[in-house]
Order: structure tokens, then sequence, then C-alpha cells
């Protein structure tokens, strides 16, 4: 397949980019992963020149279920609620290609075999493409931990690299499952609850202000992305047309059949051109768009716990106020309020930098995937105005 | 073909000759195309002397099982009745003596003068001296009723039977001196019959004399008429004694005759063929398609300078009763136009008017006629009821250009260009209002239940295909329909899809937007907005290319699609033809049956009208059968214009899609250079 190269090329140029500063003490990549199922079995593999590791270099592996225990354990810890988590990996979805797969099989009798061996062709093509997006997603998280000067200090991110048993993470059961769900839930009202609290300081304020309207306006444009690329089908419709094409000339033998199959070769040709297109305008932009409606909730996310840090910072000045009224535990309260306003100043910082890092690291992806999309479609356009050039000529040469 | 315009009323030979002389192409044409009239009209005036022959001898008996035997010979019916008739037959030749007259002349007479005019001519034509000399019109005559009626049928399988045949005939001829010499004295006017019998006898020393000509098939009909002009006494004798050989050699002349024949026809249909190469019998059926493939791209050379647009689609009163009116421009250099171009308005209805009125005309010639577009109700009720819709102002240009389409078709079809209704269509101001082509109205639904008629018909009637070349066209045609069929649903899905991405790529254009106007940076935000404008304007190009797909790709599928089935309108029109003519054959049969019953019933008062009900149905199968000959030639002919020109059109419009498929990458490009420096400002 001619493709293979131009895959490994994609590999290359990240289809999501993310701001990693090149410390080659902690490198994690991964290189191979295995399906099993509805199992993706990733191999994670560090190189690191960090004394923290017991080897410079080691390769375990993990399932997806992992890196979510991995992304939860350092939601829940309090001393990162200062920073933007990176999102999760979403979870691998081969549903689509496998479904297609199963009716191939069952429609394997009703065609005929030039015409199943290129569906199952561009079907492994499909299905390979949503293998090494899977891939790509859970190793930039990995990456972005890794890059983070706190993350990748972290305990439980050490031993999700290094333990080369299986973690053997529980799945959440059905009560977790619905306690993350409550959990959200309270989360999402509390926020209504809390938006009402004043800001005291501009930058969060614009920040909040601009995120809201971001993250909406982002979901929207993901979505029409995503219809888009979806019904981007028209190569499946030159796959069918050079199909029926060649079937007609298949059964014809005068002058038309040498029409036929010289329109049969062309379509068949804008096929491939059209179909890369697509999957490149998914990878580019789509992609692109959905890894930042992600990042951006983690951004909301940071506002909240500092919100929510706010919120309690008043309560306790309240309950300070309060208590010195009654001139009762005083003290107490006194200790309650200054642990809330350092947690807060201390969220207020790091916030701060985050958000800018943030800002910047969007502008410098959005940059990137942008002009490798132009690129690619100028590419791609270009290929198929030479094709369509050559395929004229010889029509009418003949 | 100029055949239906030539239809004159049928001139004497003598008459004609002179004038055939000096056209001899036209008037080979002239002859297929009025064979039908002349049939008619000249039998009369021959069919009487022989009536006056039956009168005069007076055994009946004799006359009637003789005509029976002579009509087998040289019908060649099946071994059926010759059976019965051989039994006849013997009595017969006991004594033969009067008869052999009535032989010759009683059931030649029905159809040798239309033979005459119409076949053998050229061969008559191709020899000068003839003319002038009354004797030797009637050589010309005479000679060749033989070969005529014999060839009438086809079957070159009849030559054995013919062969067996020849014991009767044999005999027949062995009186013919006798006959000859004692007739002309008793009756005036039957003087023509005479002759003839003595020029049979005539034609057939000829024939020994020079036994090459025969066997060289092409040459025979030329050369009969040269010796039977002077050689009336010496040929008496060699008739006598020539027999044996005769016998032979008319069966190869009846093979040779089949051959010319058919190519003569051939002829006919394509004026410009000279002289036929006279294959042989065997290869004939290869042979003439061959030529007409020849000819074919002969024709498509010299292409008609006609130019025609419908144009300016133009709603013509209000509510239910308004109807489009189309502007029918003609530009053209051909001089049986009145001027170079002209104008006319046109409804919808006028032009299934004129595809009404063509198929009625030429459908039963196997023409392959253009179908117009569909009605459509739903359609264009949206576009009497709705003001300004995008859906029906598309369904408007997509009619306007399906016309436009339909009239190219007709007026690229050299013998529908010549009908004075598609002339009047293009050329006159005012068109009687068309009628019945309304779907709903009693006219529709009669249509309708005509159409159904044929369909159960069709499927009635067993064809038991002869020719390969049309069994295998029938299945291409079929496949081919299905496979377009199939074709068309997937570039009509294309056209759907793409309108999708368009509509989706302008949703996420604006989408976009947005998202630039949210955007706090910069830079970014404009790079956004740029984004946005290139997405809006690719959104454009996929409309305007599904808009590409539909007129240049897919409606060319749609009237491909009623095209083949027009196509196969002409193969049942075929098969109606044989039809016919397979019915009048059992018709015949069944009359000779009857005939048989009769005369074994001994029931002579209604033997006579059982005799002229076969003469009527042997004429009839004759006819019918050089119909449907004909109408093969001409559907064989169509369908290979056909695919020559449908080879062409596809040419030119996959042609035409992929530049219109070029021009949107080529406009892609463009938007997306424009874009990338935007992309790369930012910063």
């Amino acid at each position: 397949m001619t493709s293979i190269s131009e895959d490994s090329d994609k590999e290359k140029m990240r289809s999501v980019s993310v701001d990693l500063n090149n410390d080659a003490s902690l490198v994690i990549d991964i290189p191979d992963a295995l399906c099993e199922r509805d199992k993706v079995k990733f191999t994670v593999h560090t190189k690191t020149t960090l004394s923290s590791f017991q080897k410079p270099e080691f390769s375990v592996p993990r399932q997806h279920e992992d890196f979510i225990w991995l992304h939860d354990t350092i939601v829940e810890t309090e001393e990162y609620a200062g920073f933007i988590i990176p999102p999760a990996p979403p979870k691998p979805d081969f549903e689509g290609p496998r479904e297609k797969m199963h009716k191939l099989g069952e429609g394997e009798s009703s065609m005929t075999k030039e015409e199943y061996a290129k569906m199952k062709q561009e079907l492994e093509a499909e299905y390979l493409a949503v293998f090494k997006k899977t891939v790509q997603v859970h190793e930039v998280f990995l990456q972005r931990l890794s890059s983070h000067p706190m993350f990748r200090k972290d305990r439980n991110f050490q031993i999700f690299l290094e333990y080369d048993q299986d973690l053997s993470v529980r799945r959440k059961n059905a009560k977790e499952m619905f306690g993350g769900f409550f959990k959200n839930m309270v989360k999402s009202a509390d926020e209504v609850l809390i938006s009402g609290v004043k800001e005291v300081d501009e930058f969060f304020e614009q920040e909040k202000n601009f995120l809201l309207d971001y993250s909406i306006k982002i979901k929207d444009a993901t979505a029409k992305a995503e219809k888009m690329t979806r019904s981007h089908k028209i190569a499946d419709d030159y796959n069918h047309i050079s199909g029926a094409l060649n079937n007609t000339a298949a059964d014809n033998n005068t002058a038309f059949k040498k029409h036929l199959e010289k329109c049969a070769e062309v379509f068949e040709k804008l096929r491939k051109v059209e179909d890369r297109m697509a999957s490149d305008q998914e990878l580019k932009l789509t992609e692109l768009l959905r890894y930042y409606t992600r990042d951006i909730q983690a951004a909301k996310d940071l506002l909240y716990r500092r919100a929510r840090a706010l919120a309690d910072y008043e309560n306790s000045n309240k309950a300070l106020d309060k208590a010195r009224l009654k001139g009762k535990d005083v003290a107490q309260a006194e200790e309650n309020q200054k642990q809330c306003l350092q947690k807060f100043d201390k969220l207020s910082e790091s916030g701060k930098k985050e958000l800018t890092s943030f800002k910047a690291r969007r502008v410098v992806a959005f940059r990137k995937n942008l002009i490798e999309m132009t690129e690619l479609e100028i590419k791609h356009a270009k290929n198929s105005v030479s094709l369509l050039q050559g395929s004229i000529e010889i029509l009418k040469s003949n | 073909m100029a055949a239906s315009s030539e239809r004159s009323p049928p001139p004497f030979p003598d008459l004609e000759e002179p004038e055939l002389l000096e056209d001899s192409d036209e008037g080979a044409d002239a002859f297929t195309g009025t064979s039908i009239s002349e049939m008619d009209s000249p039998s009369p005036d021959t069919s009487r002397p022989p009536k006056d022959i039956f009168n005069e001898p007076p055994e009946d008996i004799f006359s009637d099982p003789l005509s029976n035997i002579n009509s087998e010979p040289q019908k060649k019916v099946d071994a059926k009745i010759s059976s019965p008739s051989s039994d006849e037959a013997v009595d017969l030749f006991s004594e033969p003596l009067d008869d052999d007259s009535e032989v010759m002349s009683s059931p030649e007479v029905q159809n040798p003068m239309p033979d005459l005019l119409s076949e053998p001519k050229s061969g008559v034509l191709g020899e000068p001296p003839v003319q002038k000399n009354a004797a030797r019109q009637q050589d010309v005559f005479e000679e060749p009723p033989k070969g005529s009626s014999k060839s009438s049928s086809v079957k070159k399988a009849a030559s054995a039977e013919m062969l067996g045949d020849d014991d009767e005939e044999e005999d027949l001829f062995k009186e013919p001196p006798k006959v000859v010499t004692r007739k002309p004295q008793p009756s005036g006017p039957p003087v023509d019959v005479f002759t003839e019998v003595k020029s049979d006898v005539k034609v057939k020393p000829q024939v020994k004399d020079d036994p090459t000509d025969l066997f060289s098939e092409e040459a025979l009909t030329a050369p009969a008429p040269k010796p039977s002009a002077n050689s009336s006494s010496s040929s008496r004798t060699n008739g006598v004694h020539s027999e044996e050989q005769d016998l032979f050699s008319e069966a190869t002349v009846e093979l040779s005759l089949d051959s010319p024949r058919n190519d003569r026809k051939k002829d006919a249909v394509k004026p410009s063929v000279s002289a036929p190469a006279a294959p042989e019998a065997s290869s004939s059926s290869k042979a003439p398609s061959k030529t007409l493939e020849e000819l074919e791209e002969e024709e498509s050379e010299d292409k008609f300078d006609l130019n025609i647009s419908v144009t300016n689609p133009e709603k013509v009163g209000d509510g239910m009763n308004a109807y489009m009116a189309y502007k029918v421009s003609t530009q053209t250099s051909l001089t049986m136009f009145r001027s170079k171009t002209f104008t006319v308005r046109r409804r919808f209805s006028d032009f299934l008017g004129l595809f009404e009125k063509l198929s009625e005309k030429h459908s039963q010639n196997g023409y392959i006629i253009p179908p117009p577009p569909e009605k459509s109700i739903l359609g264009m009720t949206k576009v009497k009821v709705g003001k300004e819709d995008p859906s029906s102002a598309e369904f408007v240009e997509r009619r306007r250009a399906a016309l436009e389409r339909y009239l190219q078709r007709v007026v690229c079809h050299p013998s529908l260009l010549q009908d004075p209704d598609v002339r009047e269509f293009l050329e006159k101001e005012e068109l009687p209002r068309a009628v019945s082509t309304q779907a709903l109205s009693g006219a529709g639904f009669l249509k309708m239940l005509n159409k159904a008629t044929d369909a159960v018909s069709k499927m009635t009637i067993k064809m038991n295909e002869q020719d390969v070349w049309f069994d295998e066209k029938i299945q291409d045609v079929e496949n081919e329909e299905q496979h377009l069929r199939k074709l068309h649903v997937m570039v009509e899905s294309l056209v759907n899809h793409r309108k999708e991405l368009s509509g989706n790529t302008a949703v996420f254009a604006k989408s976009v937007a947005m998202l630039g106007s949210s955007e706090d940076n910069t830079a970014l935000s404009r790079a956004l907005s740029q984004l946005a404008e290139v997405e809006d304007r690719i959104e454009q190009l996929h409309q305007e290319q599904a808009s590409n797909d539909f007129f240049t790709f897919s409606e060319l599928l749609a009237d491909y699609i009623r095209l083949l089935g027009a196509v196969r309108g002409c193969f049942d029109q075929r098969m109606k033809a044989w039809q016919r003519w397979q019915d009048a054959e059992n018709m015949l049969q069944k009359k000779r049956e009857t005939e048989a019953k009769l005369l074994w019933a001994n029931k002579p008062d209604k033997l006579q009208q059982a005799k002229d009900e076969i003469a009527e149905w042997e004429a009839k199968v004759t006819q019918y059968e050089r119909d449907f000959e004909r109408i093969s030639a001409t559907v064989r002919k169509e369908v290979i214009r056909f695919d020559k020109e449908k080879a062409r059109d596809f040419k030119r419009q996959i042609i035409k899609y992929l530049e219109s498929v070029l021009h949107s990458q080529q406009q892609m490009i463009k938007y997306w250079e424009a874009f990338l420096p935007e992309a790369k400002a930012i910063a």
C-alpha cells in the first residue's frame, strides 16, 4: 500500500500539537499497541535520566483504564488543583469499523471477489486510522504529564510508567460510576451557585468569560466539523461509481467500453485523493477542535476549583466574623480563614500561569494544525488537478 | 431517406423506366419505400388476365389443385401441405397441357409486378439497352418473377425443398412450347400472361447458356434480359432439352438471389452504397453489418449545421392553468429551413406532442425516437404554486436542459430531421395545441392501457431469434440499462452527499466564524474568520460541483436510461413485425388446410373463395415478411448509429464533467493558497 509512508508521515506530524518542552530527561512514547477484542493494550515506553526512576529505559503494558485511573488520581490530588490537568484520552472507539467489518462478513456472498477485497482493504485502512489516532491521543496525554514540572514528579505517574506488572486497576463499578455522575451534577450545580461570587481578580474574570464563551463555540465548531467530515462520503460515492462503471464496461464491447474503463479509473484515483483529503481534514481540523474542547474543559475545571476556593475563603471569612462576634472558636476560624486564603492565593497564582501558558499553547497548536491542513489540502487538490488533467488529455486524444 | 416524401402514385413500369435510368439510386430507394402502394395498385391489372384464363379452360378441377401446387413450389411451404398436393400433382401432370399456362400465370401474376418493381429493377437498370422494345420490357417482367417470388422466402434451407419441387416444374416445362404456340391465338388481352410463360422458358435457356453467370450471383439479373430479347424461337428448343440443368441452375439462382436481394435491401436503406459485393449467401448476414458500420462512419462525418437551444423559460398564466414557455432558437445553414436563424416559443406539451407525432409515424419503422423528459406533476405544481423557490427554479432549469438535449437528439437523427413535423416545430409561429399529452387526461389513460397491453403481448410473444446479432444486442441493451440504472443511483447519491457536505460546510463556516469572534488572540481570531471565509467559498464550490454532478453526469445517465428504453421499444417493434408475419404465415397455412379439406370434400363452389383468400394471405405474408426485414435492417442501423452517438456523447459529457471537477479543484487550490499566509501569520 502506498499510503504506508504517508501514514507514518502523519504519525510524525502529530495530530494534536501540544506545547511540550523538549526536555530529554523524561521521554515517553507508545511505540506499539495491541488490540484484543474491545481492549487495547498500549506499550508505554519511557526513556529517562531522572534519578527517581530505577532504570533509564523501560516499557510497560497499559490499558485505557489505567490512563483513566492516572487521570483521576491526578484530578483528586489536592496539590494539583491549581493546574490545568491534561484531559484524559477518550475511550478507544472501534465500533464504527468493527460494525462495518461485521456487515462485510455478512455480505461476503453477495459481492464479487474484487469488491470484497476492495471493501476489506478500505476497512482495514479505516481501522488502522482509528487505531493510530487512539494511540496518539494516549501518548499525548502522557507527554503532557511528563512535560509538566509538577506532574512529572507525581508518584502515581511514576508508578504508571515504571511498574512492570499489570496495574490491574479495577474498572469502576456501578456505584462509583453513579458517584462520578453525581459528583459531576453537584459540581455543575455548585458552579452555578458560586458563579454569583464576585470575582476579585480582573484577569480571572476576563478569563472566565472568555473560556465559557469559547467552550460553547468550540463545542459547536467541533460538532459541525465532525458532521462535515462525516458527510465527506464523496470518496465512497466515487468508489461506487467507479465500480458501477467497471461493471457497465464489462458487459460492453463497443467503443463505449474504453471510455467507461477510463472513466472508472479516473474515479478510482479521485477516490483515493478524496479519501485522503477527508481523513486529513479529520485529523488536522476535527481532532484539533476535539482536543481543545477537552482542554478547555480542563481549564474551566481549574477555574472552578479556584472559584470554589474563593467561595471557601469568603465563607471562612464569614465564619471568622461570626466566631469573633460570638467570641468562640476564634482561633480555629482564623486558622481556617488563613488556610483558605492561602489555598486561594496559590490557586490564583498557578492558575494565572497555567492559563497564560494554555493560551500560548493553544495558539501555537492552532497555527501548526491550520498550516498543516492547508498544506495538505493544497497538496491533495494539486494531485487531483494533475490527475484530472492527465485523464482529460487521454480521453480527448482517443 | 426520402422514402415517405416520394410516395407518388405508382407509374406503369414502361413509363418509369427512362426516369429510373436517370437516377438509379433514388429510384431504387423510392421503390422500396413505395413498394406497398405499388404492390396494391398494379395487381388488379395483372390479376385480371388470369381470371380470363380461368374462364377459358373449362375444367375447374384442374385449375384448382394446380394453383395449389404451384403456390407450393414457389412459396415453399412446409412438407405438411406438400404431401397431399403431390398426390394431386400426379393427376396434374398427366394432363398438364392447359394448366401449365395457369400454373405459370395465375400464381405469379399476383406478385411478380410488385416484386419486379421493387427488387430486381436495379439489375435491369444496369442494362441500358433494355428499353423501348416492348418485347424486352416483357422480358423484364417475366424473367425475374421466378427469382423474386422464390426469394420471397428468405430461408435458405428452402432451396432443398425447391429442388424437390422442381420435379413438378420439370413436368410443367416439358410442354411449354405447345402452350406458348397455342394460347396466343385464342385470346387478345392475356397476351402478357402467355408471353410470360414463354419468356420463362426463354430465361432458362439463357440461364443455361452462361452458367458462369449463374454462379457468380451478382451477374444474374443483368445478363438475363439480354439474350431473351431476340431468341424466342431458339429458346424454345433449348427449353425443351435443357430442363435438368435448369433445375439445378434454378436452385442456385434462388440462393444467389437471396443475397443480392438482402444487400439491395440495405442498399435501399442506405442509398449511397454502390453495387453490393454479392457475398455468399451464408456470409451475407455478416457482411451487411460491416458495410453498415462503414456507412455509419461516413455518415457521422457529415455533421448537420444545426444548433438548437432552449432558453428563457417563462411562466405564462396564473394558478393551475399556468405553464412554462420556452424559447426554441435555431441556427442553421441547412437549406431546408426558410432562414438561418429563427426563434419560436413552445410549451412543454408541444415537446411531448412532437414526440407523439414522431413515434406515431416512425416507431413502427424501427427508428429510435429520442424520448422527451417525463411529465412531472409534482415539480410543475410547485412551479405553478410556488413563488420564487430554489427547488422549483432547479426544476425549471433541469427541464429546460432536458428539453434542449431532447431537441438536439431529434435533429441529430438524419431521418427525423426530414420530418415535416420537426421542421414545423422549429419554424412555425403557432402550433396547434398538443392534446392527449396530459398525464391525467382520458387520452393519457388510454395510452397507459395501450402500454399495459403492449407489455402483456410482449411477454406472450416468444420469438425464436434467428439473428445472432439481434439476440446479443437485445441482451446487451438490457444489461446496459440495468448497469446504467445502478450507476445512476450511485451518481444520485453522490449528488446528495455533495449537497449534504456543502450544507455542513456552510454550517461549519458559520461556527468557525463564531469561534473566531470569541478568540482573544488577534492573529488567531483573524485566521479563524479567514478560515470561515474559505469554508464558505468551498461550500459554494461543493454546491456548484453538486449541480455539475447532476446536470452533466446524472442527467446524462437518466437520458440514456430513457434512450435505452426507446431502443428496447425498437426491438419490440421489430418483434411485433415478426409476430405479424408469423401470424400471417399461420393464417395462410390454415387457409391452405381449409382448401385441402374443401378439395377433399369436393366442394368446388367454395374453392374459389378459399383460393382467393390464399392469394390474399400469400400477398400479406410476403408483405409482412418484407416489412420485418425492413424493420430489422432499420433497427440494426439505428442501433449502430445509437451506439456511436452514445459513445461520442458519453465521452464529451465525461470530459465536460471531469473538467468541472478539475475547475473546482483548481479553485480549491486558490482558496487554500490564499489562506496559507493567514495561517502562518498566527503568532
